[in-house]
């Protein structure tokens, strides 16, 4: 009889696996979690917001093959994963919502942008581009599925994420960091957390240097964490519009930009 | 010397030559002594029993006793509004909503030299800008949303989209009827009904706005105008009738209606305040990009949310620009809003004023070197003469705070990696101005200002095809071309 | 959007204190400009002066083919006395016309005051060899003109050769002795403000003591933004070095409403200083008429007819 090698299910902050600082663990799944703390979104809305600039740098052609590579990384681990979930059809799901959202990047200023016929001798035009950093609160269930549904469309269009796992079942995204961290994904463009959302959810809502959140997991706490995200007039977005270039765009910024035609 | 010669000499070159008072005439406004609230296609007393004057901010003369709305009228405006929406509007084809809003925009068109005088009058607005910006371009807004009523499948492909309801709007006092415009036509034209409360100090556009909704025969309960102060505001925040608040102003007041929507899951659009940078290189046409200084902070007195209020100059040309921008500000006219050489008008109320005049001494206080050219300010009223800041550091209030005067900081950037980092050195990010030749800098400017409007060699220009709003405190939404149809939409 | 190119390297500017940057113009900003100056409303009063001045101010000018001392000689009295019915008004500034009959000119306006102008250096083309252009300016000269009205060889600036426009105005300039230099950049061939700005830089620093839009000849003449292009170089000109160079805008200038608004844009752009034929000029044949009807108009407030005002 062999015993089996336990993993340690870490937090993913700035393309490492940090312990909380706290020191603290909670057991979900049959396993020790990291119980993340305030310090910890700290420092994961430090390294998203020092990953964004290079993320929302990168060519949307980039950006669409890094997301494709996660696919990739994942269909190589799709057994790990479904022993995980305990549903292979999630998993699939998963994956193919990445490579959806993967064949988006280069698509979106296409379809959210436009060129503007103002009335005068002017070039207008309006592009799309990240907000900045997003605040993700991930639904319960489906851990995995739900996870990238509601992180992809907000990295494809080149925010950087900090993410607070589904409470109760957070293996499957912990080790969907490790899929992040061996693709090509940079470090700190997303960033996993896991705890108690109760405690982490309002810390993210509050904070000043979070410029949108995604409360669709956040369940009974949305009022409030609503109203705490006035604080720096963050884009709140409450449930998403399911898989959709919508959703990627509530995530996004408009830019229009005037410049005078002439010799 | 001849005869000739010596009558040539003899004109002298006057000392000024001189413009003269050119005022429109005011006979062309027909004011009421008093207004009600026009609730339900109809003119209503005020249940609140509250009337205040509307004061015209150049001579100070109250112009007419405007009705303060309280809850009360509020929730009547927004069961009128409710109600139009369930019966006639929902059930009216979308080319016929359509042509509702061609006729107002014809009828604005029509009458715009009224809407300008009254503009000027109320607000303290320089009459060639009322006539020349604030009415051509309301009339076009309504003329560019008319058109996408009955085209809103293709605006929106694959989503069904549907009108939200009802919509609260609430507006500010430096475009008074563009900022109405820009509320209420793409409201009606995606299917809503709204329920609309102009700024305290500017409401006798809106209330002669109702004329029009009058001639163009609009269903009753399809535009409802709520005069009144900030608790009038607060009161169509609140309701639960409301579907969906749009609102222009203060980043504060933002925030607290934000804060007052949390939860209910009504839809928002902010359209806040501004610090935006007026960048100038040194290989820029210095001349227009002079023009683009003054038109960027002077345009309005300062009075815009995207004022180009903090100018970064590049050290280089630093002093030849100031020396050029101080030569044309001691060409700028300040005084009587309806004459038609006035460059710059009234400060639009007397706290406004302490505000410009609060920030602008303390400017003075942080070191910074101030520059006012010689003009003789009209002794009643609220005026505050066009003033430059230099030697302003980052850290100054008047680098931080929107002064929404007639007031500029410059400051000084050597690359453009600082201009940048300065330039979105602010929680503000509505709007950024650029002056260069060189094509590609413009380019990677434009990507690296956080701000949703980028003017390359031009600044303060706006048109109802061009999205409009700010990044991060500048509030979220668009309004303007498609993209300002989208907040007056849910999909199904 | 390209960075406006210098003047080519190893060409030294020989004016000091230096030029200012030669920079670059922007088309819609300086229309704008130029519109929103066009709409400014002057008193009665100021129009009244405005008017006059515009007189006095004007170049009336003739350069037809078909040029006669018939047609000179009347139109030096009409100069001399534009309104005969008003003798308030002003004599003009000169007469303006082809070489061969500066003579003529010479003689009708005699100690009149009003100055005689000739257009040389191969006008309106400028498309000669460099000694015929200069002998033709000395001619003109000697014959007696007061004012020399030249053209830029617009081929060689548009090729790039800077120079060449340089020398020839600066040798035009060695021939003018007391008589006046006018530069004609000829702006409707030049294709942009940006070389309208070059240009005017170019013949400034070349010895021009004024500087024209246009010999007339071609479309468009003068314009309401090409005239403020060059009014702001003549402007930075005098800011860097305290010379006062003069403005002429001529070619498609005909009514008095356009005139007032020159002079409202000289005014706005460089004060009441430049507001001297001495430092401004019309060059127009048909504008005087127009004028003169606007100042009877002013002075009767009745509208008028031009079958008061003679043809000539």
């Amino acid at each position: 009889m062999r015993l089996p090698v336990n993993k340690t299910y870490k937090l993913y902050i700035g393309g490492d696996f940090p312990r909380s600082e706290s020191g603290r663990s909670y057991e979900a799944e049959g396993a020790n979690v990291a119980l993340a703390s305030r310090k910890d979104v700290r420092d994961a809305v430090r390294a998203a917001r020092e990953a964004f600039p290079k993320w929302a740098g990168l060519t949307a052609y980039n950006r669409g093959q890094v997301l494709y590579r996660v696919a990739e990384i994942m269909e190589g681990r799709r057994a790990q994963f479904a022993e995980l979930t305990g549903d292979e059809a999630e998993v699939d799901l998963a994956i193919d919502s990445w490579v959806w959202y993967a064949g988006w990047a280069d698509k979106l200023a296409q379809v959210l942008g436009s060129s503007n016929p103002v009335a005068g001798p002017y070039f207008n035009f309006t592009v799309p581009e990240p907000t900045g950093v997003v605040g993700v609160v991930v639904p319960e269930e489906p851990p995995l599925a739900g996870l990238v549904a509601h992180l992809a469309p907000v990295i494809v269009g080149g925010n950087a994420a900090v993410v607070i796992a589904s409470e109760r079942r957070p293996l499957a995204a912990v080790t969907l960091a490790e899929v992040l961290a061996t693709s090509d994904v940079p470090g700190g463009v997303v960033n996993l957390l896991t705890g108690r959302k109760a405690e982490l959810a309002p810390v993210l809502a509050s904070h000043m240097d979070v410029n949108a959140i995604d409360l669709s997991g956040a369940d009974g706490a949305r009022s409030e964490l609503e109203r705490l995200a006035a604080d720096n007039v963050k884009r709140v977005v409450s449930n998403g519009d399911g898989q959709s270039p919508w959703h990627v765009a509530a995530f996004l910024e408009l830019k229009t930009v005037w410049h005078p035609i002439g010799v | 010397m001849t005869e000739l010669e010596r009558k040539q000499d003899r004109s002298p070159v006057p000392s000024a030559f001189e413009y003269a008072p050119a005022p429109e005439s005011r006979e062309i406004v027909k004011l009421q002594e008093r207004y009600g609230l026009f609730v339900g296609g109809e003119w209503i007393e005020p249940r609140s029993g509250e009337f205040h004057p509307t004061i015209s901010p150049a001579t100070e003369e109250p112009l007419a006793e405007v009705a303060y709305a309280g809850a009360e009228d509020v929730a009547l405006a927004v069961d009128s509004a409710r109600e139009a929406f369930e019966n006639d509007w929902s059930e009216l084809a979308a080319s016929e909503r359509a042509k509702y809003l061609f006729r107002i925009a014809r009828i604005l068109q029509e009458r715009s030299r009224e809407f300008a005088v009254l503009e000027s009058l109320d607000g303290g607005k320089p009459i060639r800008e009322s006539r020349d910006v604030d009415l051509p371009l309301s009339a076009a807004h309504f003329f560019y949303y008319a058109g996408w009523a009955d085209k809103l499948e293709y605006a929106f492909p694959n989503r069904k989209p549907r009108p939200v309801g009802v919509a609260g709007q609430i507006i500010p006092w430096n475009f008074p009827l563009l900022m109405l415009s820009w509320k209420i036509a793409p409201a009606l034209a995606a299917g809503n009904t709204v329920v609309l409360k102009p700024a305290e100090t500017t409401p006798l556009t809106a209330l002669l706005f109702c004329d029009v909704v009058r001639q163009a025969e609009l269903p009753p309960g399809v535009v409802n105008i709520v005069t009144g102060d900030g608790r009038a505001g607060s009161e169509l925040v609140k309701h639960p009738g409301v579907d969906k608040i749009a609102f222009t102003g203060s980043t504060e007041v933002g925030k607290e209606i934000q804060r007052t929507v949390a939860g209910t899951g009504k839809r928002l659009t902010l359209e806040l305040g501004g610090k935006a940078a007026n960048i100038i290189f040194d290989d820029a046409p210095l001349d227009q990009a002079v023009e683009g200084i003054i038109n960027g902070i002077y345009f309005n007195q300062g009075h815009v949310c995207c004022a180009g209020s903090r100018l970064l100059v590049q050290e280089s040309i630093h002093e030849q620009v100031i020396a050029k921008l101080k030569r044309r500000m001691g060409t700028l006219r300040v005084g009587d809003p309806l004459d038609k050489n006035t460059d710059v008008g009234a400060i639009n109320s007397k706290e406004q004023l302490e505000r410009i005049k609060e920030l602008v001494a303390a400017g003075e206080e942080e070191g910074a070197e101030i520059f006012q050219p010689p003009c003789r300010l009209p002794e009643k009223g609220w005026w505050f003469a066009p003033t430059v800041f230099t030697n302003v550091a980052q850290s100054y209030r008047i680098a931080q705070e929107e002064i929404f005067g007639p007031v500029l900081s410059v400051l000084t950037f050597r690359t453009p990696d600082e201009a940048v980092e300065k330039a979105n050195n602010t929680p503000y990010g509505l709007s950024a101005g650029v002056w260069t030749e060189k094509g590609s800098r413009i380019l990677s400017m434009a990507q690296r200002l956080r701000a949703g409007v980028i003017w390359a060699n031009t600044y303060n220009r706006f048109d109802p095809a061009s999205p409009f709003g700010g990044y991060k405190e500048s509030g979220f939404g668009r309004e303007g071309g498609r993209h300002g149809l989208e907040p007056y939409m849910r999909f199904e | 959007m390209a960075q406006a190119p210098a003047l080519p390297s190893g060409f030294e500017l020989p004016l000091e204190p230096r030029l200012p940057r030669i920079g670059s113009v922007d088309q819609v900003a300086v229309e704008e400009r130029a519109a929103s100056l066009s709409r400014r409303s002057i008193k009665r009063e100021s129009k009244l002066f405005a008017l006059d001045l515009a007189v006095r101010m004007m170049d009336l000018t003739t350069l037809e083919g078909a040029d006669t001392r018939g047609k000179v000689a009347a139109l030096c009295s009409k100069a001399m006395r534009p309104d005969p019915a008003d003798l308030t008004v002003p004599p003009v500034a000169a007469v303006c016309v082809y070489p061969n009959l500066v003579p003529v000119a010479l003689e009708r306006l005699g100690d009149s005051g009003v100055k005689v102008a000739a257009v040389a250096t191969a006008f309106p083309s400028g498309q000669s060899p460099l000694e015929i252009k200069v002998e033709e300016a000395a001619s003109v000269v000697e014959m007696g003109a007061d004012e020399v009205d030249m053209v830029i060889d617009r081929g060689a600036f548009l090729s790039g050769n800077y120079a060449k426009v340089y020398d020839e105005v600066r040798r035009v300039k060695e021939v003018c002795g007391d008589a006046h230099l006018k530069v004609i950049l000829e702006t409707g061939e030049l294709g942009t403000y940006d070389n309208v700005r070059r240009a005017s830089l170019l013949a400034i620093a070349a010895g021009a003591d004024f500087i024209k839009t246009s010999t007339g000849k071609i479309q468009p003449a003068s314009t309401l933004p090409v005239t403020l292009v060059m009014l702001e170089a003549i402007r930075d000109v005098h800011e860097e070095t305290g010379r006062k160079v003069g403005m002429k805008s001529a070619g498609g200038i005909r009514h008095a409403k356009q005139a007032v608004q020159y002079l409202v844009v000289v005014h706005e752009t460089l004060g009441p200083e430049w507001l001297t034929p001495d430092l401004f000029r019309f060059g127009a044949s048909s504008l005087l008429n127009d004028v003169l009807l606007q100042i009877r108009k002013e002075k009767t407030g009745r509208y008028q007819s031009p079958d008061y005002f003679t043809l000539d």
